[in-house]
């Protein structure tokens, strides 16, 4: 080996200083995201640890007592469940049949950007907005009255477009050439969504509406203003407590009234209903990973 | 029109958007001829295949003028659009297999159609799936997905599937470029029995391929005909153009 080949290798400080700010850059970058971490374990931490007192199943299924001091929190829970339930019923088919126009039929021309602008624009109206939105539309002219019905038409509205945005997007990762393959062979463009397109997107178009459950689930300004009430009596672990046309309680509305309204609550009980809200929004996250993990590995091309 | 025209282009203009890429462009193909196409990258030979089956309206800024008449019908007055695409079948240069199963591939064109009879479906796969010189490779996994297929047995798949609505004319656009040399001559072979029973529209950019396989050949360059003539005249000594001379012999521009 001679020495010019040997030279040609040895560390110059240029070199030193390139592989410095590499180490640097990569550090930065890899604390920046490790950070994503802390905050997320401090809450729930926080909350848990403050809340242990009063964790237990019994907790999620009993009733509130003695003015909301005591008991648990099922009215809420089940509210909860009754708002998301019924406000997703109606804006995933709505949102991606219309995403499904949009990605799949809508040519280029005025109103179609019309249309476009408009989901853009709703997916930015803050959510007390939607809130005096619904209050106008569905409580007073609808004439449906404060009720689990106005709440979650308001929630659907403020869900719908971005059900919209990831269903579009769930649909535009399905190739051009396999459209352009059945157009080929005569097929409509229905025939073409029907056997090609929606199968093999079904598992981002899933995903996106499963999202939208935690955003239902926690906002709190939509469902105060339209059906959200203080208080309801209702049998303990009763799985359909509600008519759609009753006012209800809601975990966020329960959370929020009882850290400011009431006097004298169990230190323990806002830090639970903390945990079971986080939790319930945890648990439907991790079955939306699930269920793209198991989509995903499905996948066929 | 005489009576062996099969398709009758006159004076086809091709915009996208204010980008005219076919100027002009009028000529006849015959009944059960193959007809090759051969020309540089963007002379419009896949856009102009486009235009036949009308898939170019799916580019919204194509603007076409002119006429095709396809046994004599305005292919831009048919009503029954879907029934004019299934008359041509379409072969892309790239593979695709649709990712359903192989039958399902092959089975879907038909079932578009309104042909729902198991009995009839399964017959029309298997005949498909021979035509296109894979079905002995695949009949014992015709359950499974068309993409896991290779890239050549894909595209034996996308000629299956072309051939499964029984068209009256099949355009192969650039067929052969992802698949290997042997499977192209069994391709190849296999065009020379469909012609019997259908027009052939081979758009190729291998001169050699056209040479073998066509009756008459077009050279088409910037969205015009150079020369259209019998490939004795295209790849002879002395073609029409200089042109066609250069682009054959490999000794162009």
């Amino acid at each position: 080996m001679s020495d010019g080949t040997n030279q040609r290798f040895t560390e110059t400080p240029l070199v030193r200083r390139k592989q410095r700010e590499e180490r640097f850059a990569q550090w930065l970058f890899f604390a920046m995201s490790a950070a994503m971490i802390v905050p997320l374990l401090l809450i729930v931490g926080y909350l848990v640890q403050r809340a242990w007192p009063s964790l237990s199943l019994g907790f999620i299924i009993d009733v509130p007592v003695r003015g909301m001091k005591e008991g648990g929190i099922w009215p809420a829970f089940i509210g909860t469940i009754y708002l998301v339930v019924l406000s997703l019923a109606v804006s995933a088919p709505i949102g991606i049949l219309a995403a499904v126009y949009l990605n799949e039929y809508a040519r280029d021309n005025w109103f179609n950007r019309l249309i476009n602008l408009a989901v853009i624009n709703l997916a930015g109206v803050p959510s007390i907005v939607h809130a005096l939105f619904g209050l106008g539309a569905f409580v007073y002219a609808a004439r449906f009255g404060y009720s689990i019905l106005s709440a979650s038409l308001t929630l659907a509205i403020m869900t719908l477009p971005v059900i919209i945005a990831s269903t579009r997007e769930a649909l535009a990762s399905v190739p051009r050439s396999f459209r352009e393959a059945c157009w080929n062979v005569g097929a409509t463009r229905w025939q073409t969504i029907k056997a090609v397109v929606l199968p093999n997107s079904i598992s981002g178009i899933l995903t996106g509406v499963i999202l939208q459950v935690s955003r239902a689930a926690g906002e709190t300004a939509p469902i105060m203003f339209t059906g959200a009430v203080f208080f309801k009596a209702v049998q303990k672990g009763d799985l359909f407590p509600y008519n759609f046309n009753e006012q209800c309680m809601a975990l966020s509305m329960h959370l929020y009234t009882l850290s400011t309204q009431v006097p004298g609550v169990k230190e323990s009980i806002p830090f639970a209903t903390a945990v079971v809200l986080l939790g319930l929004v945890l648990a439907v996250n991790a079955a939306a990973i699930t269920l793209r993990v198991w989509l995903r590995n499905r996948k066929k091309w | 029109m005489p009576a062996d025209t099969h398709v009758e282009v006159r004076d086809l203009r091709l915009a996208y958007g204010t980008k005219e890429v076919i100027h002009g462009i009028s000529f006849d193909i015959r009944r059960n001829e193959i007809f090759g196409v051969i020309g540089p990258a963007q002379s419009a030979k896949t856009s102009l295949l486009r235009c036949l089956n009308r898939t170019i309206e799916f580019s919204p800024e194509a603007r076409v003028s002119g006429s095709i008449h396809v046994d004599g019908e305005d292919v831009r007055q048919v009503k029954d659009l879907y029934g004019l695409r299934r008359k041509i079948g379409m072969v892309a240069p790239l593979p695709v297999g649709l990712p359903i199963s192989i039958y399902d591939n092959v089975a879907f064109a038909p079932r578009c159609a309104g042909l729902t009879r198991k009995g009839d479906l399964d017959d029309l796969v298997e005949q498909c799936l021979r035509q296109a010189a894979l079905w002995d490779e695949v009949k014992d996994r015709l359950n499974s997905l068309g993409t896991k297929l290779s890239g050549g047995q894909q595209q034996r798949l996308t000629i299956a599937r072309a051939l499964s609505h029984q068209p009256e004319i099949l355009c192969l656009d650039e067929f052969s470029i992802a698949i290997d040399p042997v499977t192209t001559m069994r391709i190849e072979d296999v065009l020379k029995e469909l012609r019997k029973d259908m027009t052939i529209i081979l758009v190729t950019n291998l001169t050699q391929q056209a040479r073998r396989l066509t009756d008459r050949t077009m050279f088409l360059w910037n969205g015009e005909i150079i020369e259209l003539d019998r490939n004795a005249v295209i790849f002879g000594d002395q073609p029409g153009d200089k042109r066609t001379y250069d682009y054959v012999m490999g000794i162009f521009g």
